[in-house]
């Protein structure tokens, strides 16, 4: 029988938080190392190829348009891999945890379910975070690579007058501010949807399930915008039809607002106005989101 | 559980309700600022198929567009025409606020694809080359007057119009308007005006108005004393008979010519 040591030498007891932070950290790092263990980030290597490949491969074209398809590229790429990203790791995360029986050993101890889910979805969070800075990264300096070459070419015979205005032209057509509130709104919409898929994911039997529900509502997001602009400009939509998409408009994202990239590499800026709303209604949508799944998830029976 | 759930969707219908109005006034806000502007057709998605539509229905327009454009380019090497005209017809729908695609694709028609018809010698008949000429001239237009429906903040594709009607149609009074809109437009460069101004002073009736539009030009330094503004004023001097004491502009006297 092992003596129980005197009271003196114990560590003195901390009361239980009800919230902690560190907690919350904790399960959110562990994710995101299980995660990082998975070889997500393989994905960078495809998106560097993607970036190399569209500005290799244009030489033929002009400076205008190879700009154009780097940018299209890079942010296309940006959104299909976020959005991948989000609903591919969100969804497995609590079907995998309950197979392999971890999510009873952690509620076994004293956390409180709320902080389980927000440490998930902050582990998510951060792994997009980081995604989406390296994609920045690359995209930036794929970028610079590509404004040095072309300018190189451009100021060749050129008069010392006209040269300014050729250097000015050139960085318009290269970087401009807008690409960074494009970049920010890319990441909202990919929280978003780790979001939904965190919800689904709560009352779904499988990944695979999550996995096409949260694909399924992306493209409803996507295509509800324009499926409500036709129908209702049509003087023969009935009133079944007008209920139908006010029930869809009610009940899933409008993520065609979300989706800023194709009108910002055309050239348009976004006003601060648009851009703080956009953001605004992205991350309400998220909270929303969260909150239902916290509520469900804190009620089931595991 | 029952009653979690019944309360997840009770928030998720308020916030469904709440959000509608604002999403609608962002929607709004949005179409002013010139966003969401493609108008996606099933004769779009017969064009660039299933899979092309479902992606640019999706949020990646601009990718399908440029992919697009990359065959178009391709069918420009094979100068297979009618390809490309079909091709940038989608890309200018899928990406209506990229200058660049109307821009390349009405000089493509106007100035590449009317000169080959012109030059095709699979076709004997002048008249019938001609008119595939003159066809080509107004495919070109065609792109840069619904360029300018969907841009008609940017000064761009006005001024190219400017100088389609100039160069291909020689239509002086069309090209001093359109140079007019573009110089109308902020960030507009300084030569539109004069451009504007060039172009009246070829159009019979309106050689006082061109004067004007000179003379102011004149008179706001010798950055603007360039030869064919100078050429330009000299005329409209001469055609409006202006007063000697008046004139601003005295040609140098060319060798052979009598003062």
């Amino acid at each position: 029988m092992m003596d129980t040591p005197p009271a003196s030498t114990l560590p003195p007891r901390t009361p239980h938080k009800l919230f902690s932070p560190a907690r919350i950290w904790a399960i959110a790092s562990n994710t995101l190392l299980e995660l990082v263990r998975l070889k997500v980030f393989y994905f960078l290597l495809l998106f560097a190829l993607l970036i190399i490949g569209s500005s290799a491969f244009m030489l033929d074209f002009k400076f205008q348009e190879q700009f154009q398809v780097l940018k299209d590229m890079s942010l296309g790429s940006m959104s299909i891999f976020t959005w991948l990203l989000s609903v591919l790791a969100t969804s497995m995360l609590l079907p995998k945890e309950i197979e392999d029986r971890t999510l009873y050993t952690i509620l076994a101890k004293p956390v409180p379910r709320l902080e389980y889910l927000m440490g998930k979805l902050l582990g998510i969070l951060v792994l997009l975070l980081i995604s989406i800075l390296l994609m920045s990264a690359l995209f930036v300096v794929a970028l610079y690579i590509k404004q040095q070459q072309v300018l190189a070419d451009a100021v060749q015979g050129v008069p010392p007058e006209q040269v300014q205005a050729v250097i000015r032209g050139v960085k318009a057509s290269s970087f401009t501010v807008s690409l960074i509130p494009c970049i920010v709104v890319i990441y909202i919409k990919s929280a978003l949807l780790a979001s939904f898929t965190l919800l689904v994911s709560t009352f779904a039997t499988s990944s695979i399930f999550t996995v096409i529900v949260s694909f399924v509502v992306y493209f409803i997001g996507h295509v509800q915008g324009i499926a409500r602009e036709s129908l209702l400009s049509s003087p023969h939509t009935t009133a079944l039809s007008k209920i139908f998409l006010a029930f869809v408009a009610l009940l899933f994202p409008d993520l065609r607002l979300l989706s800023l990239t194709d009108d910002v590499v055309a050239g348009n800026a976004i006003s601060s106005t648009i851009f703080l709303k956009t953001a605004g209604l992205g991350v309400s949508y998220f909270c929303v989101y969260s909150l239902m799944a916290y509520l469900i998830f804190a009620f089931k029976e595991l | 559980m029952t009653k979690s759930l019944v309360a997840a969707a009770a928030i998720g219908l308020l916030f469904g309700m709440a959000k509608l109005p604002f999403e609608h006034s962002l929607e709004q806000e949005d179409r002013a600022a010139f966003f969401h502007g493609a108008k996606l057709s099933l004769g779009l998605r017969d064009q660039v198929g299933q899979l092309g539509f479902l992606a640019a229905l999706s949020g990646f327009r601009s990718l399908v567009a440029d992919f697009l454009w990359i065959e178009a380019h391709t069918a420009w090497e094979g100068t297979q025409w009618a390809r490309m005209a079909l091709l940038f017809n989608n890309v200018t729908t899928l990406q209506p606020r990229v200058l660049m695609f109307w821009d390349m694709a009405a000089w493509h028609m106007a100035y590449n694809a009317s000169v080959a018809a012109f030059n095709d010698r699979r076709q004997p008949r002048k008249a019938l080359r001609l008119r595939a000429q003159r066809e080509y001239f107004e495919l070109g237009k065609d792109f840069l007057v619904r360029g300018i429906e969907n841009n008609p903040d940017r000064y761009l594709l006005y001024e190219r119009l400017g100088i389609v009607e100039r160069d291909k149609f020689g239509d002086h009074f069309a090209a001093a308007t359109r140079f007019g809109q573009a110089a109308a437009i902020p960030g507009a460069p300084a030569y539109d005006k004069r451009f504007t101004a060039y172009e009246l002073s070829h159009c019979p009736g309106h050689e006082r108005e061109a004067y004007e539009r000179l003379l102011a030009l004149y008179r706001m330094g010798k950055q603007e004393w360039l030869p064919t503004l100078l050429e330009r004023l000299g005329y409209l001097q001469a055609k409006l008979n202006v007063p000697e004491a008046q004139r601003v502009y005295i040609p140098p006297i060319r060798p052979g010519q009598k003062p």
